[in-house]
């Protein structure tokens, strides 16, 4: 009896336990809240996609996918809460999807030894994989999105922005004034003048930068806006009737829920992406046939192919991706954190694998490496059409300065490793 | 006359505007506080789920469809139709109406002689509720709301001022529209409050309970007539925030603007709200176009807050609420 009672709650206690054998991929998503607009797209992509390896391919190299889901709301105690409570499961990589909660994970997950993933937010200078071993923020940072909207104003002005007024108009948080030195630093190789516009959390009264706007009549306005702030900030620009292809966001402030508010009027409105647009790609198909044909689409099924969706599926397919780099380095199937870690550390994306996992031209070729852990900085502009209620890229994905990057995110980290104590390095 | 006055004059006047949507949220909090003295936490969210519905229902939305679909398996999303605005806010109404009775049954009807403490908790609790039902009944995407206001840059205020001034000064359509709607809305209530039988009640109720019950007024049916007034207040409101940002979850946040509006005005004064929300629109829009360059911009949260401060310590009722005197 005894023998029975034991075997009954040994098998109680696997089967409520993770299964051990799978690659455990914790997802931070906010469904709720304010800014459960944003979050619901980008985890429904980061949860179809591993669905979508699971059912087509048996998983990652043999070894099922196992998503654990973990609700932050965007706020910052109740995502380190998750990450408290997931990182025993055995969990590979962390996209902490919030600038506010990548910087408490930073020294966390680095003592933990395991890996996190701020793709296009968190510390720029995480770049720097001799300083920071556990963090990488391929393919693109704030920065790199900063330079290319610089680069994007040089092509329309043929190569010449000086005299011109750039506005930035920002999130006054930590987040929102990431792109501020790197603006003053262009700002001195090509001479534009840089006005700054700070607007305060949440966003939804502008009234006084937009009219200040209206005022100074600067050439371009860039946007380093989130949640509300993004429509209020877009509306306002068509009220005062500021050109709106002289209006670039950053990724953040690029998504359907921007513009559409504003119905026709925020016709060509640009956004940085450091990833391609629409549905347009075979492996929607499978994802039509193996995901969302089965019922097993997260969400309500209803965010496939917008710009926020696309952003969870292309980190998905990325972390996806280092696994597999990971397991055809150890050897083995049932990788480990450390693993993982080396995996990314050697991940390279090129154009053929891409068009192998059926997302040609999806994003741009980049190489991982442990002196670099940001990628090439590879960044397109898109356009919005409200017309057709879509956007479409205008540009190539091109390199951001990095000249002028470089040095800054050297002098960051540098700074960074002195305060921690860092021996920065390579092995 | 130098650039720089008609700019000042250009903020002080979109401050006034601003004001006015600032005082339409205000004006629900003082409806209830001033008929049952709770101070409603859930002002915001009521304009957030009254916008919702409004829009929901004018898009024929079905509400709780993921719910369903998720139950039944069922692929259910919209009834088909798309009702003109008028008929999606007298519907919004009677889903408000519904609202405060249920509000009124369940909850404050129980809590009859509690402390202010205890009321103010249950409006907390409430606020987190119907943010949590509103996303299970319409979903969190944004949605975005015409109801045929106009919006954008008043033309001929532009051009009339261009040609008399050298500059032309902007005012949003939709502030202009907002300030005829608050003066309207104002007028109503007043009127409301001082001739109708039930108004009186009313006053009669936020003086005094237990007499307004002795003399044999309803008051079950006073505080669901000032929770179904405090949530067309809210409608509006929400309409308003609405059409400028599309209809999001943040909206519950413009709850946070009324606060200094109420403190600078009192809680028990219509007029108050108003004129409250007015001298914080242009006190924060003046001071941030005077002083904001020099201190690096993005003041006007905080120093709304630092206006009804002021004010507060000369006069702690604020500028209309009523004095109170308590005498041993």
């Amino acid at each position: 009896m005894k023998m029975k009672l034991a075997t009954l709650a040994l098998s109680a206690v696997m089967a409520a336990g993770p299964a051990l054998a799978d690659l455990t991929f914790p997802s931070l998503s906010y469904r709720t809240g304010p800014y459960a607009a944003n979050g619901i797209p980008f985890a429904d992509g980061y949860a179809d996609y591993f669905t979508l390896l699971n059912e087509r391919d048996g998983g990652i190299g043999g070894e099922k996918i196992n998503m654990i889901e973990c609700e932050t709301g965007y706020n910052t105690e109740k995502g380190v809460e998750c990450y408290e409570s997931t990182k025993g499961e055995g969990s590979l990589v962390y996209q902490p999807l919030s600038t506010g909660i990548t910087y408490q994970l930073i020294p966390k997950a680095t003592a933990d030894g395991i890996a996190v993933h701020s793709m296009g937010y968190g510390r720029t200078s995480a770049k720097n994989g001799g300083v920071f071993s556990n963090v990488f923020n391929y393919p693109a940072n704030y920065w790199d999105g900063a330079s290319v909207a610089i680069k994007h104003l040089l092509d329309l002005n043929s190569g010449d922005l000086s005299g011109k007024t750039v506005a930035l108009v920002y999130h006054n948080s930590a987040y929102g004034k990431e792109p501020i030195r790197t603006l003053e630093e262009l700002a001195k190789k090509h001479g534009y003048n840089l006005t700054l516009l700070p607007v305060d959390h949440p966003g939804q009264e502008q009234k006084s930068q937009w009219l200040q706007i209206r005022r100074e009549k600067p050439d371009y306005v860039i946007m380093y806006g989130w949640g509300v702030m993004n429509q209020v900030a877009i509306q306002e620009a068509v009220n005062i009737r500021f050109p709106m292809e002289n209006f670039i966001g950053i990724w953040w402030s690029g998504s359907e829920n921007d513009v559409k508010p504003a119905g026709a009027k925020a016709n060509g409105y640009k956004a940085l992406t450091f990833h391609n647009v629409g549905s347009d790609y075979p492996v929607f198909d499978d994802i039509q046939k193996y995901v969302v044909d089965t019922g097993k689409a997260a969400g309500a099924g209803d965010q496939i192919g917008t710009a926020l969706y696309n952003r969870g599926l292309y980190a998905a397919m990325l972390a996806a991706e280092a696994a597999k780099t990971a397991q055809a380095m150890t050897g083995k199937s049932a990788i480990t954190p450390a693993d993982m870690i080396v995996g990314m550390e050697n991940l390279e994306i090129t154009e053929e694998k891409m068009a192998a996992l059926g997302l040609p031209g999806f994003g741009p070729e980049f190489k991982v490496s442990c002196e670099n852990h940001g990628g090439d900085g590879m960044v397109a502009v898109a356009q919005w059409d409200a017309a057709k209620g879509e956007w479409g890229l205008i540009t190539e994905f091109v390199q951001s300065d990095q000249d002028v990057l470089q040095p800054l995110i050297d002098e960051d980290s540098s700074a960074y490793a002195k305060e921690n104590n860092i021996t920065a390095g390579c092995n | 006359m130098p650039e720089q006055f008609y700019w000042g004059l250009e903020a002080a006047l979109n401050g006034l505007m601003t004001g006015v949507l600032y005082a339409l949220v205000a004006l629900g909090f003082v409806l209830i506080y001033k008929a049952s003295g709770i101070f409603n936490y859930a002002q915001g969210v009521m304009a957030l789920f009254a916008a919702l519905t409004l829009v929901g229902i004018m898009q024929g939305q079905v509400p709780f469809a993921h719910l369903i679909n998720a139950i039944f398996g069922t692929d259910v999303h919209h009834f088909g139709w798309h009702l003109p605005a008028l008929a999606g806010i007298i519907l919004t109404l009677g889903v408000m109406i519904l609202f405060a009775w249920i509000v009124q049954k369940l909850i404050f009807k129980h809590l009859v002689g509690q402390e202010p403490i205890i009321l103010f908790m249950a409006t907390i609790g409430l606020a987190y509720f119907l943010e949590g039902f509103g996303d299970i009944m319409w979903g969190s995407d944004i949605k975005a709301l015409d109801v045929g206001l106009p919006q954008g840059i008043n033309s001929w205020l532009d051009e009339t001022t261009f040609n008399a001034f050298n500059y032309g000064f902007f005012i949003d359509n939709l502030d202009v529209v907002a300030t005829v709607i608050a003066a309207i809305l104002v007028a109503a209530l007043v009127v409301f409050s001082q001739y109708s039988k039930q108004g009186r009640a009313m006053r009669a109720v936020a003086d005094d309970h237990q007499a307004a019950l002795s003399v044999g007024i309803n008051l079950n049916f006073i505080w669901v007539l000032v929770w179904s007034l405090a949530g067309f207040v809210a409608l509006v409101a929400g309409v308003m925030w609405g059409t400028k940002s599309g209809v999001q979850f943040s909206l519950s946040l413009i709850a946070l603007k009324a606060l200094p509006v109420l403190m600078l005005g009192g809680f028990t004064s219509i007029p108050g709200a108003i004129v409250g929300g007015l001298i914080i629109g242009v006190g924060e829009k003046l001071f941030e176009f005077l002083i904001g360059p020099m201190v690096g911009g993005a003041t006007e949260n905080w120093f709304a807050y630092v206006l009804a401060l002021i004010f507060l310590v000369f006069r702690p009722q604020g500028l209309f609420g009523e004095k109170i005197i308590e005498r041993v």
